[in-house]
């Protein structure tokens, strides 16, 4: 338990720091690009577990997760197509993407049980982080309204898992 | 001829109302940015739902005590005839924060 706590209050932290190393609010181009960016962390992480997982239960949510994140982002990028906007990468979307990986080897090295129940709280800690950077951030800087709204359906779709991963979670115990 | 026609219209009328009973509607309920509505709908055995999912992502409704389990893939339409009485909290086992109540009665 207090492990798990730690986990998700260094991952929020991380989150939050990595965001509001940035300053100024982010720019519309930015913020598409940590949103992507944050889909694609999500997936990759939910493809190790496809490979890695033993529980039915967290192969079920990680297929869940790159259904939905490869939904999100394929819309994302329809808009930014759309409203001939280029994402640009930034110290934030470099930051999580670098943690990412760290997390992902630190994964790897894990087995069994001990690997299910690692990946899904980090699953949790790590969508309460984006949701905790959505509200407080990237939807409040957001000028162009259709983004602003993607994102806003993108905040719901990460509490949505968020609350899946702590239901996977409780019933691993 | 007038009053004839009339009444064969009336018993036209009387016998459709009583080929199709009250209790056999269609209920819809929609699944749009990752939020049913309506929040509460009321039906009776034997109606059928029309679970509309307008998202880009697949939805459930998955009644919590067990009653119905219904999987909605993305943009489509899925139906299902209800068939116990009561009062059934459900939700989308993909995003658990999508829930809303139907109230069936018998």
């Amino acid at each position: 338990m207090f492990v798990r706590l730690s986990a998700a209050i260094a991952a929020l932290s991380l989150v939050a720091s990595a965001v509001l190393a940035e300053g100024a609010n982010p720019t519309d181009p930015q913020i598409a690009h940590i949103a992507y960016t944050a889909g694609v962390i999500d997936i990759a992480a939910a493809k190790q577990a496809i490979s890695k997982a033993g529980s039915k239960d967290v192969k079920a949510f990680a297929e869940d997760m790159v259904r939905d994140h490869e939904a999100v982002n394929k819309q994302a990028l329809d808009l930014v197509k759309k409203l001939k906007v280029t994402p640009e990468d930034n110290d934030t979307s470099k930051t999580l993407s670098k943690q990412a990986s760290d997390k992902l080897a630190e994964l790897a090295k894990l087995k069994g049980a001990d690997y299910d129940k690692a990946y899904v709280a980090n699953e949790v800690a790590y969508h309460k982080a984006v949701n905790g950077a959505l509200e407080t951030q990237l939807i409040p800087s957001a000028s162009n309204a259709e983004l602003k709204s993607l994102l806003q359906t993108g905040l719901k779709i990460f509490q949505g898992h968020q609350q899946h991963a702590e239901h996977v979670a409780a019933a691993l115990k | 001829m007038l009053p004839g026609r009339m009444l064969l219209i009336v018993t036209t009328l009387t016998l459709g109302a009583i080929a199709v009973p009250a209790h056999a509607a269609t209920i819809q309920i929609v699944m749009e940015n990752l939020v049913m509505s309506p929040p509460e709908a009321t039906a009776r055995v034997g109606d059928t739902i029309e679970w509309i999912n307008k998202d880009i992502f697949a939805h459930t409704a998955t009644a919590r005590n067990g009653d119905f389990d219904v999987t909605m893939p993305p943009k489509k339409t899925v139906t299902s005839v209800l068939k116990k009485a009561g009062m059934v909290e459900y939700y989308c086992r993909y995003h658990p924060n999508m829930k809303a109540v139907l109230i069936i009665a018998p």
